[in-house]
């Protein structure tokens, strides 16, 4: 074999999205030697893409926000399957993760007396989410990729290499982890690096590092209708699977109510939950404001019930309650759903987004200049002076690879993992806004955990050849002919046939019949993957890329239908016709995957995975004490909430008067 | 609804290359992105491109329509005439790696060749006081997407490789402007511009206003008061310790 590239460090980050960059940040201010890798170039991940605002309770605007109704509001939209913890760490440090971001250069829109301005979006309580107009992401992530270039120059003055500390290798994917199975307890052993190619040449690179943080994002490009660029292949939950660690709450797939829905071309595209959070409502073919009618019973008494108590309550939170309109996401997804299939839609399928009738044209263009941007150049609407029409689209997995709250460690040693990759923080449905937070929260405690991780390591863990030369072999195979097959298969085809699979099977409303249809056909496309062919060469190579990402797709898509399967009610991002209706049995239950043959691959290409359920540890007392018993009657089951403070304090106050 | 287009990409590598002629279908609706995703999967499975967000955020997919510097995303197929020609070449002043892919490195280098955000001494997070007006200024400039059209399209390097050394380019010249704008921040980048950056070889011709996508003005925003901002401190030394001293008061 040709000497392959190598590189050692003592963090590796792969993905340079908002999660990966803060960890790097954080791994690189402790001291360590850090890289980044992604696929695409520097400053162009799927972060930089998000919209409407950063979610935390700073109090700017309604000084009645607190980390407590912020946690509150977290659990409410995960319908409490969320890892409780995630959530409590989440709405306590996330104001000091936005503050940080001023210090790095970040410029949010203000309020008047000139603090970071915050708007309303689904499921928040309290106008919470910082933002930029409506390019927030894009905010996020250049503030954080100049952060780093501001380490590079202080790493420059000191030592004469921008380098020397921390490196980003752009168009660089990693297709498998490594490890070292004579260190760490697990079955794989620890995490002592990882394998990966140049996109750009498609020379094959190994980097040799003690500790690995897998911050690459969501999955949504195995699904048609989507708000996900190429990247979103799952690839960190594969590479964790492969390398033996669990995911978790895999069924739980959020789509976004509001995508575009045409021209085809667009479809799926996102139309910001900002339009609704600054006054935009959705209307069916009839005119109507539907989402009055599908105010679900848990979520009673929280929603105004007529338009006007909703339309006073944009000017005045107190004495109103607020719009349908802003149901969480799940909610508002199936509204949709219905509303379309019930023959109330529009002339493409979708329903009507309607702000140009509620707020002169200048006031839209100001508060969301790039929507009104993407409609006009797209679609040929101008969203000031005619509705949208919008659809669902697939745009977040809240499942991911399950982790340790605090340090963010998998159950792979040396294996960390943050942001949408990671799962637990969101529990069965996200709400807007908490993602960009979730990224600067927990990319900086794995970052952190990360450090501690190798500072404390007796032995680094060391690369195997032989596992080297497995991983190069698999990244050649589609280049191999295979005689068998005539012609062998086409990877663009293969991509399209999955996502149809996804859309039409394990898509917004699921049953029992349609996930084993869907099993038997991932069954089909994980068979036929083994003949797919490539033309051309390595050098930059779209179709060769996208026969090695399917491998992933493969792998996550099974998770999805399998955990989707198993579950058999409904929660969330997780509708089962055949089961509606939240079942109190499974509020604590999760859905864990793990691979069959984690570690000792052996040249598989789509190993086999494996479902079951376990139980999550009860929420701590003082956390549960936050809520009504009255609400959580809803979600739990009786004998759950014998210890909540209210039934114990009933209990005693009956026994004092018996 | 649908037609076939001709189209002529220019394929090959660092070492050459040719346009190339294709028939495909084009749909209602469609961006040039979209006809180029086709040929991929019809035609060309290793025709190389870039591309994130396909809606003109992430600004991936730059390369040149008919020889105009253009997002591939955010060009509508019903801007040409159906027996038209289009012709989609790489950005022509980075180096080619591929196909349409270039290589955009040297928009990095510029990057951390500037001096970045220098927050006041003392103050604490979370303490950051500024006005919307204030913000506003350099906000316009942080909507960029990165796509480098600018770059690509500024005569000062399009065919000048010799002036790349010492040029930062609209899109670092504009960065400047956004941290010298920025209400807090109290570095001074100002004689760096025009010594280091290469301001003065600007001669604001605003073909790099013409061609962003973002509509930010870039010249007349950016450029232009920043070369101001140089004349000052020239004719006049003490206009700039005068404002760095009530910069610090404030
Ligand atoms: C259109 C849109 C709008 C959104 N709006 C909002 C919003 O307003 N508020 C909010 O909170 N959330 C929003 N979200 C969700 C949020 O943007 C994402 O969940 C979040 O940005 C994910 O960040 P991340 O750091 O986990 O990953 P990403 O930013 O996606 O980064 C992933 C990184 O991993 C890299 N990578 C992946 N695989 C590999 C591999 N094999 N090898 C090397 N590198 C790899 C990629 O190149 C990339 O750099 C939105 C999402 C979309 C799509
Ligand atoms: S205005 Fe200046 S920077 Fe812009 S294209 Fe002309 S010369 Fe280049
Ligand atoms: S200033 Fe405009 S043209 Fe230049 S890189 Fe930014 S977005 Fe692109
Ligand atoms: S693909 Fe993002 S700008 Fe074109």
């Amino acid at each position: 074999m040709t000497e392959t590239e190598q590189h050692d460090y003592d963090v590796l980050v792969i993905g340079a999205g908002g999660a990966g960059l803060r960890a790097a940040i954080e791994a690189r201010e402790r001291g360590l030697r850090t890289a980044i890798v992604c696929k695409s170039l520097f400053g162009k991940a799927h972060t930089v893409m998000a919209e409407g605002g950063c979610a935390a309770a700073m109090g700017n605007v309604n000084e009645n926000d607190s980390w407590q109704v912020h946690f509150r509001d977290t659990m409410r939209g995960g319908k409490f399957l969320n890892s409780w913890r995630m959530a409590e760490l989440h709405a306590k440090e996330a104001p000091d993760r936005v503050w940080e971001l001023e210090t790095y250069g970040a410029l949010f829109d203000r309020t008047k007396d000139g603090r970071i301005s915050q708007r309303h979006f689904g499921g928040h309580t309290y106008p919470r989410l910082a933002h930029v107009g409506d390019r927030t992401g894009l905010e996020l992530l250049r503030t954080m990729q100049q952060r780093i270039v501001s380490l590079q120059q202080d790493d420059y003055a000191e030592t004469g290499d921008y380098e020397a500390r921390l490196r980003v290798f752009a168009e660089c994917t990693v297709t498998e982890l490594l490890t070292d199975p004579s260190t760490g307890s697990g079955q794989a052993g620890a995490i002592a690096g990882a394998f990966g190619y140049w996109r750009e040449s498609g020379r094959h690179v190994v980097f040799s590092a003690p500790a690995v943080v897998l911050a690459t994002g969501g999955i949504g490009k195995s699904f048609q209708v989507t708000s996900n660029s190429w990247e979103y292949t799952g690839d960190g939950h594969a590479l964790a699977l492969r390398a033996g660690a669990n995911l978790i709450d895999m069924e739980f797939v959020q789509f976004h109510p509001t995508g575009m829905v045409w021209p085809p071309s667009v479809k799926g595209i996102l139309v910001t939950e900002g339009v609704r959070g600054d006054g935009g409502v959705l209307k069916n073919s009839d005119g109507k404001r539907f989402m009055f009618d599908y105010i679900p019973d848990v979520f009673k008494g929280q929603y105004a019930q007529t338009e006007d108590e909703a339309d006073r309550w944009y000017e005045d939170q107190e004495n109103n309650r607020r719009t349908p309109d802003l149901l969480p996401r799940d909610e508002v997804a199936r509204a949709i759903n219905t509303e379309v299939k019930e023959g109330r839609g529009s002339p493409h399928g979708g329903v009507y987004l309607d702000i140009a009738s509620r707020m002169p044209a200048e006031e839209i263009r100001r508060r969301l200049p790039s929507m009104y941007h993407q409609f006009k150049e797209l679609a040929d609407v101008d969203i000031t002076a005619e509705p949208m029409e919008v659809g669902p689209t697939c745009h977040y997995v809240m499942g991911g690879i399950e982790v340790d709250p605090d340090t963010g460690q998998s159950r792979v040693p040396g294996l960390f993992a943050a942001g949408e990759c990671a799962g637990g923080m969101h529990g069965s449905n996200r709400l807007g806004g908490n993602s960009l937070s979730d990224l600067l929260v927990f990319g900086r405690r794995a970052g952190l955990g990360a450090a501690d991780y190798v500072v404390g390591l007796e032995r680094r863990p060391a690369v195997r050849e032989a596992d080297v030369e497995v991983a190069a072999a698999m990244t050649l195979a589609p280049f191999d002919a295979h005689p068998a097959a005539a012609g062998g298969e086409n990877p663009y085809t293969l991509h399209a046939e999955l996502q149809r699979v996804m859309n039409d099977l394990v898509g917004i409303i699921r049953t029992e019949s349609e996930m084993i249809s869907a099993l038997d056909r991932l069954g089909e496309l994980r068979a036929r993957l083994h003949d797919v062919v490539v033309e051309g060469h390595r050098q930059y190579n779209p179709g060769w890329h996208l026969a090695l990402d399917l491998r992933n797709m493969l792998m996550v898509s099974e998770a999805v239908a399998s955990s989707a399967l198993l579950r058999t009610e409904s929660r969330g991002g997780h509708t089962r016709e055949d089961h509606p209706g939240l079942d109190p049995r499974w509020r604590h239950r999760v859905l864990v995957t793990h691979c069959v043959r984690a570690g000792a691959d052996g040249g598989v290409v789509v190993p086999r995975i494996a479902v079951e359920p376990a139980e999550r540890a009860p929420m701590r007392a003082d956390l549960l004490a936050l809520f009504d018993l009255t609400e959580l009657e809803k979600y739990y089951t009786a004998p759950e909430l014998a210890g909540h403070l209210d039934r114990v304090e009933a209990q005693h106050t009956e026994g004092g008067t018996a | 609804m649908s037609y076939r287009g001709r189209f002529r990409v220019w394929r090959g590598d660092a070492d050459g290359g040719a346009l190339a002629d294709f028939q495909v279908e084009v749909n209602e609706g469609e961006v040039v992105l979209d006809v180029l995703h086709r040929l991929q999967a019809t035609q060309t499975p290793d025709l190389a491109v870039r591309w994130n967000c396909k809606a003109g955020k992430c600004g991936s997919c730059s390369a040149e329509i008919n020889g105009r510097p253009r997002l591939l995303c955010m060009t509508r197929m019903s801007v040409f005439e159906r027996d038209e020609v289009v012709t989609v070449t790489p950005m022509r002043s980075f180096p080619v790696i591929r196909d349409l892919v270039t290589d955009v490195s040297f928009n990095y280098s510029k990057a951390r060749e500037i001096p970045s955000f220098t927050p006041p001494p003392g103050l604490a997070p979370g303490e950051y006081r500024m006005g919307q007006v204030d913000v506003e200024r350099s906000q316009e400039f942080r909507k960029c997407i990165e796509c480098f059209l600018c770059q690509d399209t500024c005569h000062v390097v399009r065919d000048h490789e010799e002036n790349k050394r010492s040029f930062a380019g609209p899109r670092f010249l504009m960065r400047i402007a956004e941290l010298e704008m920025h209400p807090l921040d109290v570095a001074d980048r100002v004689q760096a511009a025009q010594d280091e950056h290469g301001l003065g070889l600007c001669n604001i011709t605003k073909c790099c206003t013409d061609v962003c996508p973002e509509g930010i003005h870039i010249t007349d925003n950016a450029l232009i008061p920043m070369k101001e901002r140089v004349a000052d401190r020239r004719y006049d030394p003490l206009v700039w310790l005068g404002r760095t001293i009530s910069r610090r008061r404030s």
